[in-house]
């Protein structure tokens, strides 16, 4: 096979530790004529909104943006299940001449009549960007007609890239904030940001901290209903997980009501024991939270352990990439597979930035491969030159590991099983020793030399191999 | 073509001016007139002006789909990324193998000025990593809107950069806003011919253009074609491209599909066969040859169940000059015996069939051979020749199921799930997406056509020809017997 390159234009977006000259060029749009692993600005925002299970989500455009993010996310609710439909002003050809306002108008009357719902997010898609229609004044016309907040949210795909999304997603949840009462917010109390309930990872964490006598007074967006997000601003602080999407909401609220916020990962026993012991430091005004912290880590760890060392005992010294969306979560991965005795060859992210890949360099061992918004051919390339066993990434990089022969673990929206928490890790393990162990590698072409195309011998081979053993 | 081509880059669509900013422009309706003329729908009386759960996806969705089923081929959606990013994550799922689709990646200045240095950036990337025999350009939403001349792009792409070998370049309009993923699908395969089909002396080969089936239809259909010694072209042929063995190298470009030269000899086959009662008579790949290169368009259903399946046969024989082989008389024999053997367990059952409108059709016809009653058939589509459709398919003896038959083009899932609680349907037979309708109705669900999301080997799954209607009919009968089976305290292990 012809080697495989990569795109000139690229070049700076792949590293190798121990032999790096200038920082990571990332943060930069994608090279045309590449398939990128990345999605766009209206991506980014619909994922981080998607879980707020009360509020109608309208894309307004043609229909694919919508038809695509129809129900994709594990992200469970409570109450509701209105999040779980996917709603478009489907532009037809006349709209997109004559404008779209007046089907999207219509579309927000019919629908707020029928589904009665908290508020309404309303996703501009590229086309709305270009025939120009005015979602602002339909939102605000809307708002003061069903009473119900109609929020705009600014994520026409062209318009950056998905982190742009996240940050568009930002300030429309942040026109809620400041609405609702604080009274009953406790003194010890913060927010969740940044994660989304996927199989229900955010009521997991969500326990944790109540153990610790913590109130969690919203999660953003996991499991969110509009009136938790109302009274989000009473918290004390502000947890950031997932550093991509949410950190501008952080920001926003540290500014406007004075909330600091702190950096966490939930993944792994070593980060997730951090993000305790950090909130319980952060109350040390009342030593009784950081002494339940600590024997909350003590029990879920013991509880865990024993059965993490005998996954560790299987997987020692086996070989894994990493290629997600954010890179904070590829750091917890890193650090999370080390547990389970493998070592991480290749990681990238869609998204990370300068800092970022700088400080991924280093806790990744010498000659790991770094990447910044990578495409099939070069996530193939690299997986075949480390000779991983195993690659961790989302439902676009399954078919790349699965087509090579080598195992998978889905950590991204569409996960069905929680990966935080101390229980995560554990399924974590379970889910990576149940791929990388499975004896149906014995038949891929990758572990079976001289085997090209098929799995099972041809009478010729096999005749040989026969007469060989002969003494 | 694209209607608003005429149109430069970012006229307003208000006063049609192309140095007017469209959000400012005083031509422009205000909102607070529209509030007043927009007809208040207070009452939940139907949902006329938003589509919920769409039963339908996107123009370039088909269209890359069909260019992947050609050797050789790279699919380009000019656009900006998140479309191909979507489409190839849709895709995937359902094939679960490595789906491969760049993007020129507009930025907000192609937007405003166009995309064509994107463009030949784009193919510049593309033919260095991926060394394609074809680019097939598919022209998204976005750059449709802005009035994207492709004509004028590849001519001045070339003008700069032919030199021999390079890859064959082809384009389809595939703005969303204009028809569905099936349109997308039909027109992509239309431009496929008619940039590479090329006249010659007449031959015996016959084109197949099956339209958007599974790959396990694919090689049935080839199988078919062999077994009747006839050369054939059949395009797009996806079944290896999107159902291959497991690498030992990555490859760019999957092995499979339909050959660049088979392409070229469609102009000069004695025959295409389509099919699709829907696409009948419009502008389709079939229709193209008939009038540029004289070869004759004979329109067929999808062959699902019996009628058609034997309509089917019947123009390969004449056309191949040989009976239908026993291996399939026997195989429609069996079928036969197995109708009789099950048929009390499915006349008069209640049906609801959905997806794309020959599916539809197909799969309705089928269900009235059996003895089912099909009392919604519903798609997305809005060709508005679904009825129609469903008529052709099926033979004069069973037209009176039609009676009762409710047929409904141009919906989505949340009015076939309203239908449906009205219509208390016994099982649904359709893609995946009908899921949750089947399980609040607690009535099995009989997956088939695309996407299949929620099971794995959906693209593996056989429609067509005896064999296919067999299958159907097995798992129809069995999810049947099932229901009841589960349904009941008695617990029957004999039924
Ligand atoms: S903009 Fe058009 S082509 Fe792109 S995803 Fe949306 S509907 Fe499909
Ligand atoms: S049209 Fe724009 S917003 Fe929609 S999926 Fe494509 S890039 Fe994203």
């Amino acid at each position: 096979m012809k080697e495989i390159e990569i795109i000139p234009e690229r070049e700076g977006q792949v590293q190798r530790k121990g032999n790096v000259s200038a920082p990571m060029a990332c943060n930069k749009k994608s090279a045309a004529g590449s398939v990128s692993q990345r999605a766009c600005v209206f991506c980014g925002s619909r994922v981080v909104l998607y879980p707020i299970s009360d509020a109608l989500h309208v894309v307004h455009g043609p229909i694919g943006c919508a038809a695509y993010t129809w129900d994709i996310r594990g992200s469970l609710s409570s109450g509701q299940q209105l999040h779980r439909n996917s709603f478009s002003t489907d532009l037809r050809e006349m709209d997109v001449i004559y404008g779209g306002e007046k089907k999207l108008l219509l579309a927000l009357r019919q629908l707020i009549a029928r589904y009665k719902p908290k508020a309404a997010f309303i996703y501009s898609t590229c086309i709305v960007g270009v025939i120009g229609d005015d979602v602002e004044a339909v939102c605000r016309t809307m708002t003061a007609e069903a009473g119900i907040p109609v929020i705009p949210v600014h994520s026409e795909g062209f318009k950056g890239t998905k982190k742009d999304g996240y940050r568009a997603a930002c300030e429309a949840v942040a026109t809620l904030l400041g609405t609702g009462s604080t009274e009953d917010v406790k003194p010890h109390s913060v927010n969740i940001l940044g994660d989304f309930n996927l199989a229900g990872e955010t009521w997991i964490i969500k326990k944790y901290y109540e153990r610790m006598g913590i109130q969690v007074v919203t999660c953003i967006t996991g499991d969110a209903k509009i009136e938790d997000i109302r009274r989000a601003h009473g918290a004390k602080l502000n947890l950031v997980q997932c550093s991509g999407s949410m950190t501008h909401l952080a920001k926003m609220m540290e500014e406007k009501y004075g909330i600091p916020f702190k950096r966490v990962s939930y993944f792994g026993i070593e980060d997730m024991s951090a993000a305790l012991y950090d909130t319980a430091k952060f109350f040390s005004n009342d030593p009784t939270i950081m002494q339940r912290a600590q024997d909350l880590v003590r029990e879920e760890v013991g509880n865990i352990y024993p059965q993490l060392q005998a996954y560790r005992e299987e997987l020692q010294g086996k070989k894994a990439a990493i290629y997600v969306g954010g890179s904070f979560k590829a750091f917890s991965l890193v650090r999370a597979l080390r547990l389970i005795g493998m070592q991480t060859a290749v990681v990238g992210s869609q998204t990370g930035g300068p800092d970022d890949y700088k400080q991924l360099a280093e806790i990744c061992d010498e000659g790991t491969i770094i990447v910044d918004d990578s495409n099939p051919l070069e996530l193939a390339k690299f997986v075949l030159e480390k000779d991983v066993d195993l690659f961790i990434g989302g439902v676009k990089e399954r078919p790349i590991a699965y087509k090579l022969g080598v195992a998978f673990c889905d950590h991204n929206h569409e996960r069905k099983e929680p990966l935080a928490g101390f229980v995560g890790m554990l399924n974590f393990a379970k889910e990576v020793y149940s791929s990388v162990m499975s004896p149906v590698w014995n038949f891929v072409p990758r572990r079976q030399p001289g085997r090209a195309h098929t799995g099972m011998p041809s009478a010729q081979e096999k005749s040989v191999s026969l007469e060989e053993k002969t003494p | 073509m694209s209607t608003l081509s005429s149109q430069t880059v970012s006229a307003c669509a208000s006063c049609n001016s192309f140095d007017c900013d469209p959000s400012t422009c005083s031509a422009r309706q205000p909102v607070e007139e529209i509030v007043e003329t927009a007809p208040f729908a207070a009452s939940t009386e139907g949902i006329t002006a938003a589509t919920r759960n769409a039963c339908k996806l996107c123009t370039p969705l088909g269209a890359c789909l069909a260019f992947r089923g050609v050797e050789g081929a790279i699919p380009l959606l000019h656009g900006s990324q998140g479309c191909s990013t979507y489409i190839r994550r849709y895709l995937i799922s359902h094939f679960r193998e490595p789906i491969d689709i760049a993007s020129s990646n507009f930025t907000e200045d192609s937007a405003v000025f166009g995309g064509s240095s994107n463009f030949k950036t784009a193919v510049k990337n593309l033919r260095r990593q991926y060394e394609p025999e074809l680019i097939a350009v598919a022209t998204t939403c976005l750059s449709e809107t802005i009035g994207e001349d492709m004509k004028r792009l590849f001519h001045e792409y070339y003008a700069e950069n032919w030199e021999e070998g390079h890859p064959h370049m082809v384009h389809v309009s595939t703005a969303s806003y204009r028809g569905t993923h099936i349109d997308g699908f039909h027109n992509a395969v239309r431009a496929l011919v008619e940039t590479l089909a090329v006249s010659g002396p007449r031959t015996r080969r016959v084109n197949l253009l099956p339209g958007m089936v599974s790959t396990a239809d694919l090689q049935h259909l080839k199988e078919i074609l062999a077994d009747f010694g006839l050369p054939y072209t059949l395009l797009p042929d996806y079944s290896e491209s999107l159902d291959g063995e497991t690498w030992a190298e990555y490859e760019k470009l999957p092995s499979g599909g339909t050959p660049m030269k088979a392409i070229a000899e469609t102009g000069s086959a004695q025959l295409s066969i389509e099919f699709g009662h829907t696409i009948a008579g419009t502008k389709t790949a079939g229709q193209f040859l008939e009038e540029k290169f004289c070869v004759p368009c004979r329109s067929l259903g999808l062959p699902i169940g019996i009628g058609e399946t034997d309509a089917f046969l019947e123009t390969l024989g004449t056309a191949s000059g040989r009976t239908v082989p026993a291996k399939y008389r026997q195989e429609r024999g069996r079928l036969v015996d197995s109708l009789v053997d099950g048929h009390k367990y499915v006349f008069g059952k209640r049906a609801i069939v959905y997806g794309e409108e020959d599916l539809v059709a197909g799969l309705c016809a089928f269900l009235c051979e059996i003895g089912v009653e099909p009392v919604l058939c519903a798609s997305g589509g809005e060709s508005g020749r679904l009825e129609e459709a469903i008529k052709t398919a099926h033979p004069a003896p069973l037209r009176k199921s039609m009676a009762k038959m409710e047929i409904r083009g141009g919906v989505d899932f949340a009015e076939i799930g309203e239908d449906a609680e009205r219509l208390k349907p016994d099982f649904l037979i359709g893609n995946s997406k009908g899921y949750k309708i089947a399980k609040k109705l607690n009535v099995p669900l009989i997956r088939c056509g695309f996407p299949i999301h929620d099971r794995i080997g959906g693209h593996r799954l056989l429609h067509l020809g005896y064999r296919g209607a067999q299958r159907l009919y097995d798992e129809i009968v069995n999810a049947l017997l099932e229901a009841k089976q589960e349904g009941s305290e008695i617990g029957y292990s004999y039924l």
